[in-house]
């Protein structure tokens, strides 16, 4: 490391010259950060700052600079030197605007800038700029599983946008369940009439595109590689089993398998199976066959009256309360049944068509859908369905929650609106334990498993299994509040209803949204770079092999499945897989995986750097470890509200709670910090975790710091852990000041002593 | 300049010796002061208010209306209607755009009207007093005569349901109509946060129903107190009378202590223009005014 | 039964929807509510509505034609206009109210004697007989509505009142005479004879 140059750089802009002492910060980066050069500059990040460092780097040969000065949230812009490593001691956000005014707080706050100025140091000394991980021959070519609307809108948007696209599609033929519908709900104004499905158009686009190519009657036999070069083995679902498999390179998938209507006939309590009791599906045939004119039943009799019955078997309602079937609402029926209603009375207006409801749920432009149908005379009625009887004449029995009354209504037809159930393929928790009991030897379990690949949409050869996770209720894979189309299988995205139930205009949205995705992840891949969150990132894991034990931690706790194992049972990164997150660095018991410019020892050396008063100075220090996708920037904003926290905190932004690796907690109480502080995103089924689950991982491995503790003679309380989100700028100043409290009341570590 | 003209409904309790004959005293000085001039519609009659549905129907009452909107578009061809009475201007402007809306109903309206020797092009627009004054005449321009501010004095301003509903003053909302609060403050005085500004005092039905009116009464003069206001003011005759007049009634039922005066907006605009008590018609008030009486004898 | 009553059940057989809509003033918005129920909140004399307007909605739907016809539901509308201007799908509830009290009222189903009912009649009849109002006899025959001798209750209950208005000028007994008239008496009354044989025979209740 001859060749480094370090450099240090003390802004004394924004107040900071004026509050805090810039000599004694510019004598600590040298004497104690071992700074080869060290200057100042009353306003760094102006053009002139800026020229001075760039000259610094061109003349000087600075290879590594710690900007002190504001967050490294801000003046990313300025601050922005390629090939060069770059650490930033926040004076700003992070010393003065947080630390109470006045000549009282003149030696805390000036002690908490030179800390972050020693620490801002110590990181870039350990940073390496990451060299990429630039691929020669890397895929875009785009996978689209499944030829449904969801499936040809992103084929279609991304041959649009120029990339070749490969559609495998079960069928004979595309459109999916749509082929077999009459019209569809209303997608453009005035919302008052069913529309064509267009499902003939876009299949004419598809095989007219040369960009794209179609595979019928097929499906996925394996999935193997990450992105930017995904080997896909495409089976031929005909006479040929056995036959040669078709195979295509392609750089990111867009899974877009669509859902499978409820079994109607597992609604027994509303008549399904019965004679003249159909779901929705069901209705479309009977209306494609009636052609435009009045609408018979199978038994030929024309319908003259019908009765729709909404969220049949859903919304853990099961019809009757049951909590059987389905426990979600479908979100596209009872738009479905207003536009079935409209056939009727299209065709026919004394048709006496009704529709039985608890609450009408009709997303977008739905609500004019609603009163158009109304304006046609479709009665729309509140009530609770209790019983349907089918055959030659139906009954349904029903409890009508306006007028508080049970009744009955007769029909010709009851049409039950049943839910979506996803075509996501294998659920990776049943998966897992059947390979556990295969893997000890089981038999039959290991038949299981062949039968469960039967199952599988992708047939992912990853050790996490062949599918992606599914999330709630066993829709594919979302992060679905923050960032709908991320999956936890990178270069992989679901689009449609097999990500979450949804009508036809929101599966194209859906679908245009993934073509997005999956264009980014190839283009990414290309680059070497890591995908959303952290796209610009350019590091990867880096893992001294001879070092590891084996014990498998990071393979299975990578969120991304983005860790194989060799033929040695060593962990085999795919870095096109890797998020970036460092979730994998966290569970390294023997800390053998960093990244360039995120490492044990990058953190590590921050911890240490920190200057810990003995006990006989009573003032405490609380290290604190906060997320940078929430927590930090609550503090900057905190800051920016000129709130006030507590100047023993020392804060240090990590990649993801997951990243936190216990030796930076035991170093810290060792070192004589009074406590650890964490702060990251919301865990759970409603997680706001950008890596989904990192701050669920470093709850779980806090909850076992205990033993840990207690053999160091340290309090438990000493250690704690809060999830904030990015507006909680008031609590986290309250959480520190609360917890610098607490650290009062039980006094000083210990471990100074 | 010209006085601004326009066609006067004055509507059946606004006459000598009605209910609210104290409104059209105070309308006189007021309108004189802002330059107003009104021309009464010749032979105008009842427009049958909201309450005659049972007996009216719907073509009658529409029939009922539109003769005083023939009557204004014979006798005074391009004037608008303007009526201070809420139920007046409520259905001669529904009578109106629904005859404008549906040429078979305008048909059937002439069919009838012909029997009385009247005929409707429907071209008249009708409207309120208050949308007058804040649409034509403007807030800058109704302060402009005030020569006796109202300094001191807490009003609570009650709009009551029909200047507000379902048409109400253009931009203003029918939860929270400002223009009264706007208008108290025109004339110096100070509009108090009142919160039962939009609240029915029953209607016609405080006759038929006294109990349930009298609870909404009582909810209306309650909230005045609360609000720390001297007085309510209000745009509307049946609300002034009901408001004013059942105080006494649940002051003896419920043993209450109610004394809030209820004056019309005409009457403070006229005392701030100058006018004298009796201009304002304050003699008319069942429960005295008496700091507007104060002010009035300055 | 009424013969009109009886020709509408014969007409119309179950569908009462349909009756409404085409026989009460408004009646083909009934179809358009959505069961929010902001009406029944909104409503100042909302609790004593033995139906509110979302469920007479739903009552029409349901066919329930006595019921709806028969309660004094509707009687109970102050006209204050809060449901029309609440309504999301822009329902004019109040005239519908109207419409439906006034159908069941010349059906001769409505409550007899129901307060509201008479003072609606009674003001009515006030108004149309001199073409405005008299506020004096109009108020004498609300008192009297239940017979004399409730009639001289009711006078001397507000006797307090009343003398108050008086001395105000704001109630002139002088009115009992015949007070304010239109001149145009006559073809007041012939317009609005008119105006009701044309609606009768384009409700079909000729």
């Amino acid at each position: 490391m001859a060749d480094n140059k370090f450099a240090a750089y003390i802004c004394s802009g924004c107040g900071i010259g004026d509050t805090l002492n810039v000599g004694a910060m510019e004598k600590i980066a040298t004497k104690e950060g071992k700074m080869a050069l060290v200057k100042s500059h009353a306003f760094l990040c102006n053009t002139e700052g800026v020229q001075m460092i760039r000259d610094d780097i061109a003349n000087e040969g600075v290879t590594h600079v710690c900007i002190a000065a504001c967050s490294r949230r801000a003046k990313t812009e300025a601050f922005n030197f390629p090939g060069i490593a770059m650490s930033r001691a926040n004076l700003r956000e992070g010393v003065i605007w947080v630390v109470a005014e006045g000549a009282a707080h003149d030696e805390v706050r000036q002690e908490m800038a030179e800390d972050y100025v020693r620490m801002g140091c110590a990181e870039v000394k350990k940073m390496i700029v990451p060299g990429g991980n630039v691929k020669e021959s890397s895929s875009k070519r785009i996978l689209v599983v499944g030829g449904g609307i969801s499936g040809m809108t992103a084929a279609l948007a991304a041959a649009d946008a120029g990339y070749e696209v490969v559609i495998v599609e079960k069928a004979g033929q595309l459109g999916g369940f749509a082929k077999n519908l009459v019209k569809r709900v209303p997608f453009s104004g005035p919302y008052s009439e069913p529309q064509a499905t267009g499902v003939e158009e876009m299949a004419a686009k598809i095989s007219a595109n040369p960009l794209v190519k179609v595979h019928l009657n097929s499906t996925v036999a394996e999935t193997a590689g990450a992105p930017g070069r995904f080997k896909i083995k495409i089976a031929q679902l005909s006479d040929q089993v056995g036959g040669a498999l078709a195979e295509e390179l392609v750089g990111a998938i867009v899974q877009a398998t669509g859902f499978t209507p409820y079994d109607v006939t597992k609604l027994t309590e509303l008549g399904g199976g019965q004679a003249n009791v159909v779901d929705q599906a069901g209705l479309e045939a009977l209306a494609k066959s009636a052609n435009g004119g009045a609408i018979l039943r199978a038994d030929g009799k024309e319908v003259k009256s019908v009765v729709f019955v909404q969220c049949a078997g859903q919304r853990g309602s099961g019809g009757n309360g049951s909590g059987q079937h389905l426990e979600y609402c479908s979100g596209h029926c009872c738009a479905t049944s207003i536009k079935q209603a409209m056939y009727f009375k299209d065709a026919n207006p004394e048709v006496d068509t009704v529709v039985m409801y608890s609450d009408l749920r009709v997303p977008g432009m739905g609500e004019d859908f609603y009163r158009s149908a109304q304006t046609k005379g479709v009665i729309f009625t509140k009530g609770k369905v209790n019983k349907v009887a089918g055959g030659g004449s139906c009954k349904v029995d029903f409890r009508d929650l306006i007028l508080d009354e049970d009744t009955s209504v007769d029909a010709d037809l009851v049409v039950l609106a049943t839910g979506q159930v996803p075509n996501a393929g294998v659920n990776l928790d049943d998966w897992t334990a059947v390979v556990t009991l295969a893997d000890g030897g089981d038999e039959a379990a290991k038949a299981k498993t062949v039968e469960m690949k039967r199952g599988s949409v992708l047939n992912l050869e990853y050790r996490q299994g062949p599918d992606m996770p599914q999330f709630k209720y066993g829709f594919a894979d979302s992060h679905f509040i923050c960032f709908p189309y991320e999956t936890r299988r990178t270069g992989i995205y679901a689009a449609g209803p097999t990500r979450r139930p949804m009508d036809m205009l929101q599966a194209q949205e859906d679908a245009t949204g993934a073509a997005l995705k999956a264009i980014q992840a190839v283009e990414n891949a290309e680059k070497g770079r890591a995908a959303h969150p952290r796209a610009w990132d350019l590091s990867f894991p880096k893992v001294r092999l001879e070092g590891c034990t084996q014990c498998k931690r990071c393979t299975v706790e990578c969120p991304f499945g983005a860790i194989d194992e060799d033929e040695k049972r060593f962990p085999l990164f795919n870095e096109e897989r890797c998020r970036r997150c460092g979730t994998c660095m966290g569970a390294c018991p023997v800390r053998v995986i960093s990244f360039e410019n995120y490492s044990v020892d990058t953190v590590g050396s921050q911890v240490k750097a920190v200057n810990v008063p003995d006990q006989f100075e009573e003032k405490p220090r609380i290290l604190l470890l906060a997320c940078e996708n929430d927590a930090y920037p609550a503090l900057d904003m905190a800051g920016l509200q000129r709130l006030t926290y507590s100047a023993y905190v020392r804060a240090i932004p990590v990649r993801c709670l997951g990243s936190v690796n216990t030796i930076w907690i035991t170093d810290a109480l060792s070192a004589g910090y009074d406590g650890v502080m964490m702060m990251g995103c919301k865990k759970g089924d409603d997680y706001q975790c950008h890596f989904v689950k990192g701050s669920e991982l470093a709850s779980y491995r806090m909850s076992k710091i205990g033993d840990t503790l207690k053999q160091m003679g340290v309090e438990a309380e000493r250690v704690i852990t809060h999830e904030v989100a990015i507006t909680d700028h008031e609590r986290v100043a309250k959480l520190i000041n609360d917890y610098a409290a607490q650290i009062q009341e039980i006094g000083l570590s210990p471990m100074k002593f | 300049m010209a006085k601004k003209q326009y066609a006067f409904y004055p509507g059946c309790s606004s006459q000598k010796g009605a209910s609210a004959s104290n409104f059209l005293t105070s309308i006189k000085v007021m309108t004189e002061k802002l330059d107003i001039q009104l021309n009464e519609i010749p032979d105008w009659n009842c427009c049958g208010a909201s309450i005659g549905y049972a007996e009216g129907g719907e073509l009658p009452r529409l029939v009922l209306n539109a003769r005083n909107l023939a009557l204004t578009e014979q006798n005074m061809p391009g004037m608008d209607m303007v009526s201070g009475c809420p139920a007046c201007w409520l259905s001669s402007r529904e009578t109106a755009e629904r005859l404008q809306e549906h040429s078979s109903l305008l048909a059937e309206t002439n069919e009838a009207l012909k029997e009385a020797g009247l005929n409707l092009k429907s071209h008249v627009r009708a409207r309120h007093m208050t949308e007058v004054l804040i649409e034509d005449i403007g807030y800058a321009a109704m302060k402009a005569p005030v020569v006796r501010p109202l300094d001191g004095l807490k009003i609570a301003g009650y709009v009551g349901c029909q200047t507000n509903r379902p048409f109400g003053i253009a931009g203003e909302s029918f939860e929270n109509p400002m223009y009264l609060d706007k208008m108290i403050e025109t004339v110096g005085a100070e509009a108090t946060k009142y919160d039962q500004k939009g609240t029915c005092c029953g209607g016609a039905l405080a006759f038929s129903e006294p109990e349930k009116s009298q609870k909404q009464i009582r909810d209306i003069v309650e909230a005045a107190y609360d609000s720390g206001a001297d007085m309510i003011v209000t745009p509307c005759q049946l609300c002034q009378a009901n408001v004013e007049i059942y105080q006494s009634e649940i002051n003896k039922k419920q043993g209450t202590q109610f004394k809030m005066p209820v004056v019309y907006y005409t009457q403070l605009m006229s005392i701030a223009y100058g006018g004298s008590a009796a201009d304002a018609g304050l003699n008319g008030q069942l429960i005295k005014a008496e700091k507007l009486e104060k002010i009035a004898g300055k | 039964m009424s013969d009109i009553n009886s020709q509408a059940v014969a007409r119309y057989k179950n569908n009462f929807l349909r009756e409404v809509e085409e026989r009460v003033e408004d009646g083909h918005w009934v179809k358009m509510c959505m069961q929010c129920g902001v009406c029944a909140g909104s409503c100042p004399f909302g609790p004593h509505w033995e139906h509110s307007p979302q469920k007479l909605f739903m009552m029409i739907r349901a066919g329930k034609r006595e019921e709806v016809l028969k309660t004094d539901s509707m009687w109970m509308c102050t006209s204050c206009y809060n449901c029309i201007a609440r309504c999301p799908r822009k329902l004019p509830i109040t005239h519908i109210m109207h419409g439906l009290a006034n159908y069941a009222y010349r059906l001769g189903l409505s409550p007899k004697g129901q307060p509201n009912q008479v003072i609606a009649r009674i003001f009515w009849n006030n108004a149309i007989k001199h073409g405005r109002v008299n506020e004096l006899t109009f108020s004498l025959a609300m008192y009297f509505k239940d017979g004399i001798g409730q009639g001289i209750k009711n006078s001397l209950a507000m006797q307090g009142v009343g003398l108050g208005l008086m001395k105000a000028k704001r109630l002139n007994p002088m009115e009992i005479l015949g007070g304010h008239t239109c001149k145009d008496k006559s073809g007041i009354a012939k317009m609005l004879t008119k105006a009701r044989e044309i609606e009768d025979r384009r409700r079909g209740l000729a």
